[in-house]
């Protein structure tokens, strides 16, 4: 029995695998921001289920970003040239190295989720916060993995074709999960606890399912983006980076998975934009410096969105109200 | 005579130096339709909080079906049979109406998150079945225009009647509801008590109403308890309790003393 | 031993600058339910207001570095403090108080993002370093008092652990015997009542963002008297800390955030003198982990239950 979502979900696959095969037409450039949208896509998406369906608020994404960046890249140094050279092999080791990085993103997500997911909003965006900050602070210390100089020599598996699919893939699992009676439980979470434990749901179960799965499609994204770029560094998975995502989320829409794609690329080309907007001569001095810093614009977007359109740019955020005060 | 299906044994709850309810005993029997009333903040919700295990007593038990219900997380105390509604309706703002019934059938799921994601036969049929029952229970209590609905802009009396859908749908062999009948004008009372009669036959549950209109507590309940200040002041059929001079003072207040 | 009273002193240090800013989460906190994410940041500010304006306020009472100078700076730094706070919360938070606690926290962080990358624009990214407003030495300890000349105290030390002291008093004084104080307990224990009994709650939210700030304010500059180095991001390592240092006193509770401000003091102190450095941050964060498993209610918090 074919399912309407399966279909569409291999006939995706397939168009990608197709597509990939012109891929290597494209200026390097342009590839580089084309395989960044892809993984922005999978982080955004995956952060959604978190911040958005379930209405908890993770603030370190890319601390699992980092677990799976760095775990993929040990395996794939470590294991990568043992097997063999053949296109098949390397191409296995590479897809098994990537889930292995997913699945130690999602131990990761159990070790923080489980502790901290009992906490409320405000708490678990500090927590995860200082998450985040510490596993930088391990990996800058850890000299196995380069310390403060960084991993690299990954060869570059990383292509259009891994990169889209797993975007797919991670559209394909969110989607179906919230539409299904199952996940339906995630969105009684976020619109309130309290009934949801009276209608029978593990309101704890939930709230970590959804930080485990999230944190699994960022350790995805994070061995995507280390054998993209070959080389990673502490400083790439900080809290900035964290914030990137956050504000993707916020823009599209928490709990709007279309929105949340279409603001993961928007937001991908837009430094882009801005830098080269930062090279017009003929604007003045501060103008351009703004531009070059990408984080003022965010800042200045998160505060105004919150205040005109706290749905985001595409809708669909219905939150309960605060009603200690009135 | 079998054990009843609820028995609190002098339950005490104390927040703070403040003793919500005191020494609180009664029972209901399987099928039984039990009344519980008292002036406004004599405990009643507290009782409800107590039972559900969204609050836990400093003193006392509480068992449910011979097991005590003390110390379980809510959706445990769900599982094992006690739904409940709220006294202040909180059903899933975001979600529709037949989403809201779909959510509490989630318990009951044979098949979880990897059905979800294959999609295969066994999923479906599921679904299918799921849909048929929210579907049935929503034809029931006349919400099945309404099934797309946001459940936000339902009027008042159908958001209280969906809560009790909703509550239904969790199949319990208890059902609490908190002021079902609040913010209903006479012909939803009257309607609200033949379905909630209805139910209780239909779907075998007891029930434990909490309702100030006397007139629907005193319409279909079998038994009452009267509560105040927390501590049970009577218990009894309505007639007696209707003439009951101590439920009198509290409702009304002494003459003098 | 000498070395481990040594450690507390410098804890005590430290401690006196998260105490301080603590204070001002906790406070908001109390009135409004939230956690202002911004708070550090306005810390921050009051450094660098005492960068730019300290050499100005000390030529006003002579040359060179002075007490009196050094307290001129400090005032100044607390209103100006004061009134960013203020200007914060009317501008982003108020018009958002009946919306979602999730839409507030966004805001907050969004302003914290912003206050950090415009101090980055305006101020420079790199490390400034601080103008001396006071002498700093080490104060000479006799050698009759036996071991414990040993111990290496510093003028700064004494000052800034004595201004936090001061600073605690006011404030209690501010909170438990004035209307305004009265006020604000009475809002924190419920807002609804508050405004009914005829308290004009947006006054008092001003205000006491307006006082949280002036603390954090002065914790900027008597950080930078004790470390003379400041940057714009300078708020976020120092008000993480002190996030944590109220939450383990029990947010909201006012004694409770100046005790968990000295303990994290402490306690890094300890970590760094015996441990390692490296383990400082790590150490905090594992302590509000462990906080919030054990006793999310914090040392001297109570528990806040939800209305069912």
């Amino acid at each position: 029995m074919f399912e309407r979502s399966k279909i569409l979900l291999v006939a995706t696959l397939l168009t990608f695998a197709g597509l990939s095969h012109f891929a290597g037409g494209i200026s390097p450039y342009y590839f580089d921001i084309l395989i960044g949208i892809g993984i922005n896509i999978i982080l955004a998406v995956g952060l959604n289920l978190v911040n958005g369906y379930t209405g908890q608020f993770s603030l370190g994404h890319a601390g699992f970003m980092a677990v799976g960046a760095y775990a993929s890249s040990w395996l794939t140094l470590k294991y990568g040239y043992s097997m063999g050279s053949g296109t098949l092999n390397t191409t296995t080791v590479f897809v098994l190295a990537l889930l292995g990085g997913g699945l130690g993103a999602a131990l990761a997500g159990l070790i923080v989720g489980v502790p901290s997911l009992r906490l409320k909003g405000d708490y678990l965006a500090i927590v995860t916060l200082g998450v985040n900050e510490i596993s930088k602070g391990v990996l800058q210390k850890a000299e196995p993995l380069g310390a403060q100089r960084g991993l690299g020599g990954m060869e570059q598996h990383t292509n259009f074709f891994w990169t889209f699919a797993f975007a797919a893939i991670t559209i394909y699992v969110v989607l179906n999960l919230v539409g299904s009676t199952y996940g339906r439980g995630f969105l009684a979470v976020r619109d309130d606890e309290i009934a949801a434990e009276a209608m029978g749901i593990n309101t704890t179960k939930y709230k970590v399912l959804a930080f485990v799965l999230a944190a699994f499609f960022a350790g995805i994204a994070g061995g995507l983006y280390a054998h993209f770029k070959q080389f990673i560094h502490p400083e790439g998975f900080n809290f900035l980076r964290s914030v990137d995502i956050v504000v993707m989320v916020i823009l599209g829409g928490m709990g709007n998975t279309a929105g949340v794609v279409v603001a993961a690329t928007l937001l991908t080309i837009l430094p882009e934009f801005l830098r080269a907007v930062s090279r017009y001569e003929w604007l003045p001095e501060w103008l351009r410096h703004v531009a070059e810093n990408r984080m003022i614009l965010y800042s200045l977007l998160l505060i105004v969105l919150m205040l005109t359109r706290p749905q985001g740019l595409f809708g669909n955020f219905t939150g309960k109200r605060n009603s200690k005060l009135q | 005579m079998n054990a009843p299906l609820l028995k609190l044994d002098n339950v005490t709850v104390q927040f703070g130096g403040l003793k919500a309810v005191g020494d609180l005993s009664f029972t209901i029997g399987e099928g039984e339709l039990i009344g519980l009333i008292g002036p406004n903040g004599a405990g009643k919700t507290t009782v409800f909080n107590l039972i559900t295990g969204v609050y836990e007593p400093t003193a006392g038990a509480i068992t449910f079906a011979n097991k005590s219900v003390v110390g379980h997380r809510p959706y445990k105390i769900t599982a094992r049979g006690i739904a409940r509604t709220f006294q202040n309706i909180r059903l899933f703002p975001s979600l529709s109406v037949f989403d809201n019934v779909r959510t509490a059938c989630n318990m009951h799921l044979r098949h979880g998150i990897s059905h979800a994601l294959a999609r295969g036969p066994k999923f479906s049929a599921e679904e299918r079945e799921i849909e048929a029952t929210v579907m049935e229970l929503l034809e029931i209590f006349s919400l099945t225009a309404e099934r797309d609905a946001a459940c936000k802009s339902l009027p008042y009396g159908d958001q209280r009647r969906l809560e009790i859908v909703r509550a239904l749908a969790t199949r319990p062999k208890l059902l609490l509801l908190d002021e079902p009948a609040a913010g209903m004008n006479p012909t939803e009372k009257a309607e609200l008590m033949k379905l909630i009669r209805f139910t209780q036959e239909k779907f075998g549950c007891a029930v434990l109403l909490v309702e100030h209109d006397m007139k629907v507590v005193m319409g279909i309940c079998q038994r009452i308890n009267v509560l105040d200040y927390g501590r049970k002041i009577a218990e009894g059929t309505p007639t007696e309790i209707r003439n009951d001079p101590k439920v009198i003072a509290a409702y009304l207040g002494k003459e003098e003393e | 031993m000498i070395e481990f009273i040594q450690q507390l002193l410098n804890g005590l240090g430290q401690g006196s600058i998260y105490a301080l800013i603590a204070l001002g989460y906790t406070m908001v906190f109390g009135v409004l339910r939230f956690i202002n994410f911004a708070h550090g940041d306005v810390f921050m500010l009051g450094a660098f207001a005492g960068f730019y304006l300290g050499p100005k306020t000390l030529r006003l009472f002579g040359e060179g570095p002075s007490y009196s100078g050094a307290f001129a700076a400090l005032v100044v730094a607390m209103v100006l403090c004061a009134v960013i706070g203020i200007v914060i919360e009317k501008l982003c938070y108020r018009p958002l108080r009946d919306r979602p606690k999730l839409t507030v926290l966004i805001t907050a962080i969004g302003v914290s993002l912003f206050l950090e990358n415009a101090g980055q624009l305006v101020f420079g990214a790199n490390p400034q370093s601080f103008p001396e407003l006071i002498v700093d030495r080490a104060l000479e300890i006799p050698e009759s008092w036996g071991a414990i000349s040993g111990l290496t105290i510093t003028v700064s030390q004494v000052l800034v652990f004595g201004v936090t002291l001061l600073l605690l008093f006011v404030l209690r004084y501010v909170v438990l015997k004035t209307k305004m104080g009265m006020a604000m307990r009475a809002l924190s224990f419920n807002p609804v009542a508050a405004s009914l009994m005829g308290i004009n709650n947006d006054v008092v939210i001003s205000f006491t963002f307006g006082l949280g700030s002036a603390l954090a304010g002065a914790a900027g500059i008597l950080t930078s008297i004790q470390q003379p180095s400041i940057d714009p991001l300078m708020g976020v390592n120092a008000g993480l800390k002190a996030f944590v240092a109220a939450v383990l006193g029990g947010i909201g509770n006012l004694p409770g955030a100046a005790l968990g401000g000295l303990l994290i003091g402490v306690i890094e102190a300890l970590v760094v003198g015996y441990v390692s450095p490296t383990y400082r941050d790590a150490i905090v964060f594992g302590v509000l982990i462990l906080i919030l498993i054990v006793k999310p209610t914090g040392l001297l918090g109570v528990s806040e239950r939800e209305k069912v």
